[in-house]
């Protein structure tokens, strides 16, 4: 028998993900071993702790570009800007996840199944709030890193379960509007393992054409394989069906409102912003390494599901009457903007880099406002509840306003320069049809952020307009970072541009 | 000195200035935007004469480094068309300021309106009227285009009249409709002229030599064409894309109506003499007859739409419609005497109906109606408003001695010399001009006094000293320009003869002197 020949490991360039899944397990520990006064301190400080950290591994490590523990983990300049945009959204979300003041205990509860105003619940609300938010969401995100890095298809399968699992639980923990909370974490659960049977079936198929599931491998098994095509067309749709359901995008997207709505407000954000980037970061990886060279097979089909993306996402944004469920189309239509990235390959995947840190700064200023708008039942998210606002909370509506212009790509905030960036290289990768229904989809979609402001500035006030809460220092924050984030990169956005033309293409060798 | 860019910038510190003084301190707030306004117009009279009349096509330049990356940058720099349009917002922008001075107070039923948030978004929009005309970037230009609906939607939606909503989200919508399309086309503009000339730029003198070296290819030119026509048509606004003007015309408040109608709508034709004809001139030969169709249409269509409102507002909407028909001929008629004469008649345009606008504002605050069946021989009482409106209906239906009639004559001429045809449908939207404008100021001010409007204690106050200072300088311009329009056409000529050669047409453009005696 032959000795298995142990690959050999780069640990710094692991070094990121490892902090990040060492945090997230000690984390577990604390919530087994600290006392339960002590959790909710200790968990919010070793979770920011352990991001920092794996931010600042990120930053050291930015010039590396290599293939470590056999070609299943591939670091490179995109590779390490995503896993850094992950951090840094992931940073900024958890303001809202530790938000304690708005609501006595946080957003979350442990026990999500009590019944309302059961006997375990009330014991349940004395209590400190749930700390196992935090462990899963180190391992959400450290799943999510992962999943930017993989080299391989099976490893970017188990990073594509490590980053879900922990969502489909954080989905169901809501202390509010505990059923549409549950019935969200199960609709994602059912469909998230779905998507997750086609990535592996397609993984397989793939296999079976190219002898290999690296994706290199896959690149060079695709011009030499004696295998019947259809292997490789299904193996690449299936594929592609599972990361697209990821992503969002029409026709995988049903899931989107209803999570997006049921899920607390501070998991919705962290999904808007830091699923999407991972999303996007696997879709560009494996369509810019693996299939570049049969580009022609696909990018009509891709092509197409871009334009349903875009213009099923805006059209149905404007029928909504949920600020929640408004954003989630949102979240589609940008899902297809994304997709005109990826469709362009490598012309345009800084700018599809660019273009999900500035998507992902808006949208979670965006959800972190929504937390605000409560009345006695929580958060008020009906839009009709949201008339008049204007006028008892004018410094509200303005940064809403202006994070709302921002999704409406308006000059001056990142949703212009960030459209620009990307319809730009999309047009100069000869993708001159996919930029024209991005514009115009894009004239569709202003349409219900223009709504909201309406309701915001021009519509009298409800009988019972809810209150604009007060937070902590940690809300405020994060709506300070979407804000400031939406407005700097509309107007001063060259650094990031200089930083993303930096990272290159993704290491296809 | 840096004219053009501090022209932009201090009204735009103005206007953050405007939006920090106290709610409670309404007069601080318009002392403040008139001072600034003022200001302005002082930089732009001395810009104006910094100009040289004959010098080079563009002048006044600046360029700062923005985003290097894409090639954008802070350009500056006028030619005698922005010139004279920028000078048009200048001095509107104050007047309308005066005008507005109670337009924004609690009239009792708006609720809690925010005074010193009027004005701010008045001087915004001064600093984006301003930066869109003086840009010589095209994605400035196009930065400048977008920005500008924001305070103007927020003008329309939070301080105008009962369909102030709809109005405003219509005409935002509209807007963006047509800016979506040339963001296209300023994208396709850009990696055609990355490729043509090796590196990204967006400078205007750059492409317009690429383009009129042929480095734009003839079918992209069309298509780049119609994504900039599109908005410009929009924005004019041509038929049949002119629907949502007389809704947000008719629901500002008039202040603000007279700058949408009397500059923002400007907006439009210059950037088809501006972008559309030297970028693209294959593409604007090929489409100047559905362009000359649509305009002539609008002339007629607005004309005759004009005659059946009932609504003040509305009305001028209307005829504002007809006009840009006559702008738009004279553009697509491709000769430097009906260019010249559409240039002009964006400025005096501007005047006559920036006047009426005001002018209608008085009334309608006066009488808290803009149904012009509420009125009827307000004539009586109102001698000296009433003369002001019968100058500025004068004005706007082209009366020989008023300044449109230069520029109106001169469309017609240089059109005429080209194809009789358009110039002769067109003149009888003069004769229509003369029905709707008589018809209106018969209705309003003359004939039996209508009962309910002798109740009214407004009604019976004349022009206050303040409204006077308003329309005086207005009364002034549209007379002098009417009888001596030389200075102007010394500054828009030269400009329009190098648009004129870069579609290669080169007719001898009107002298000054006959364009005096006409």
């Amino acid at each position: 028998m032959n000795d298995i020949q142990l690959p050999a490991i780069d640990y710094a360039a692991l070094l990121p993900m490892l902090i990040v899944f060492g945090a997230a397990c000690v984390g577990i520990l604390v919530e087994a071993f600290a006392p339960r006064g002590w959790r909710f301190v200790i968990q919010v400080s070793l979770t920011i702790g352990g991001l920092v950290a794996g931010l600042v591994a990120i930053i050291v490590n930015r010039d590396l570009e290599i293939t470590t523990i056999g070609g299943a983990v591939t670091v490179d300049g995109p590779g390490l800007f995503l896993q850094g945009a992950i951090i840094i959204l992931g940073i900024v979300s958890l303001g809202l996840i530790a938000e304690r003041r708005l609501e006595r205990g946080g957003p979350f509860v442990a026990e999500a199944a009590h019944a309302a105003n059961s006997d375990g619940d009330k014991r349940q609300e004395r209590e400190p709030g749930a700390t196992e938010v935090f462990p899963l969401t180190l391992f959400a995100i450290a799943g999510m890193m992962l999943f930017c890095v993989s080299g391989d298809l099976l490893t970017m399968f188990v990073a594509l379960e490590v980053f879900s699992l922990p969502l489909y639980l954080l989905c169901g923990l809501a202390r509010r509007r505990r059923l549409i909370s549950q019935e969200a974490a199960l609709k994602y659960f059912l469909l998230g393992a779905f998507a997750s049977a086609f990535f592996l079936y397609g993984v397989a198929l793939l296999y079976g054409y190219a002898g290999t599931v690296s994706l290199t491998g896959i690149r060079e098994g695709v011009l030499q394989s004696e295998q019947s095509g259809i292997l490789l067309a299904a193996g690449l749709a299936l594929l592609a069906i599972g990361l697209l359901f990821k992503a969002a995008a029409v026709p995988f997207h049903v899931w989107t409102p209803d999570v997006y709505q049921g899920a607390p407000t501070p998991v919705t954000a962290l999904m808007a912003a830091c699923t999407k980037a991972a999303a996007f970061g696997g879709l560009l990886r494996v369509f810019n390494v693996a299939f570049e060279t049969t580009a022609w097979d696909w990018q009509p089909v891709l092509a197409t599901v871009a334009i349903l993306t875009m213009v099923v996402g805006s059209i149905l944004a404007v029928a909504q009457t949920d600020i929640k469920r408004l954003l989630a189309y949102s979240s589609v239509a940008n899902a297809g903007y994304l997709l005109v990235g990826v469709v362009s390959l490598n012309g345009a995947v800084g700018s599809s880099l660019f273009y999900l840190i500035a998507y992902g700064f808006s949208v979670l200023g965006a959800f972190a406002m929504v937390t605000l708008v409560r009345d006695s039942e929580g958060e008020a998210t009906h839009l009709s509840r949201w008339a008049g606002l204007g006028k008892g909370s004018p410094l509200f509506s303005a940064l809403f306003t202006f994070l709302m212009l921002g999704f409406a790509g308006i000059p001056l905030t990142s949703g212009f320069t960030s459209k620009f960036a990307l319809f730009s290289s999309a047009w100069d990768s000869d993708q001159s049809v996919l930029v024209i229904v991005g514009v115009l989809s894009s004239v569709v979609l202003a349409f219900p952020y223009l709504k909201v402001v309406v309701l915001l500035w021009l519509n009298p006030p409800g009988e019972e307009t809810p209150t604009v809460s007060v937070p902590s220092m940690l809300t405020r924050a994060v709506i300070f970072a979407g804000v400031a984030v939406t407005f700097v990169l509309g107007v001063a956005p060259s650094f990031l541009l200089d930083i993303v033309a930096d990272a290159g293409p993704f290491l296809a060798k | 000195m840096k004219y053009l860019s501090l022209m932009v910038v201090i009204p735009l510190l103005g206007a953050l200035v405007t939006a920090f003084v106290p709610k409670h301190k309404p007069k601080t707030a318009k002392i403040v935007a008139l001072v600034v306004s003022v200001i302005v117009l002082g930089f732009t009279i001395a810009a104006a004469f910094a100009f040289e009349a004959g010098g080079d096509r563009l002048q006044l330049s600046e360029s700062y480094p923005w985003i290097p990356q894409w090639g954008l940058r802070f350009s500056f720099a006028v030619d005698g068309i922005a010139l004279v349009l920028i000078g048009l917002s200048a001095v509107l922008v104050p007047l309308v300021i005066l005008a507005s001075w109670k337009d924004a107070d609690d009239d009792g039923t708006g609720g809690r309106r925010n005074v010193p948030t009027f004005f701010a978004l008045i001087l915004a929009l001064e600093a984006t009227m301003i930066g869109v005309f003086a840009a010589s970037d095209v994605l400035l230009f196009y930065i400048f285009f977008e920005v500008m609906l924001v305070p103007m939607y927020f003008l329309i939606g939070s301080y105008g009249g009962p369909r102030r909503q709809y109005a405003a989200v219509k005409f935002f919508l509209y807007s963006l409709v047509g800016g979506m399309l040339m963001l296209a086309a300023v994208i396709g503009l850009w990696v055609t002229a990355k490729d043509g000339l090796g590196h990204a730029t967006f400078d205007w003198n750059e492409i317009v030599a690429l383009a009129q070296g042929g480095g734009i290819p003839g079918d992209l030119q069309k298509w780049l064409f119609l994504g900039f026509f599109a908005a410009f048509a929009i924005k004019a606004p041509f038929f049949p894309f002119h629907t949502w003007l007389p809704d947000a015309g008719g629901a500002a408040p008039a202040g603000a109506a007279a700058l949408l109608v009397g500059v923002l709508d400007k907006v439009g034709t210059f950037g088809i003499l501006r972008y559309c004809l030297p970028m693209f001139p294959e593409a604007s030969k090929y489409f100047a007859p559905l362009a000359i169709a649509l305009s002539l249409i609008g002339v007629l269509y607005g004309a005759l739409l004009a005659v059946g409102q009932t609504d003040l507002k509305r009305l001028v909407a209307y005829t504002s419609i007809s006009h840009f028909g006559f702008i738009g001929i004279g553009i697509f008629a491709f000769s430097s005497q009906a260019a010249t004469g559409s240039v002009l008649y964006m400025v005096n345009h501007g005047l006559a109906t920036g006047l009426l606008f005001i002018v209608v504002g008085f009334l309608v605050q006066r009488r808290g109606s803009q149904s012009i069946a509420d009125f009827g021989g307000a004539g009586k009482a109102l001698p000296l408003l009433s003369g002001v409106f019968f100058i500025a209906g004068m004005a706007s239906l082209a009366l020989p001695g008023t300044s449109p009639f230069v520029s109106e004559f001169l469309v017609l001429i240089g059109t005429f010399s080209v194809n009789k045809t358009v110039a002769i449908l067109a003149a009888l939207g003069m004769v229509l001009a003369a029905a709707y404008i008589l018809w209106m100021y018969q209705r309003t001010m003359q004939g039996r006094l209508n009962p309910k409007l002798a109740e009214l204690a407004p009604m019976k106050k004349d022009l206050s000293l303040r409204e006077k200072v308003v329309v005086a300088p207005l009364v002034v311009l549209i007379i002098a320009l009417g009888v001596y329009p030389k200075p102007l056409l010394d500054v828009i000529e030269p400009a329009v003869s190098s648009t004129m050669t870069d579609i290669g047409v080169s007719d001898p453009a009107p002298t000054a002197a006959t364009g005096a005696e006409k």
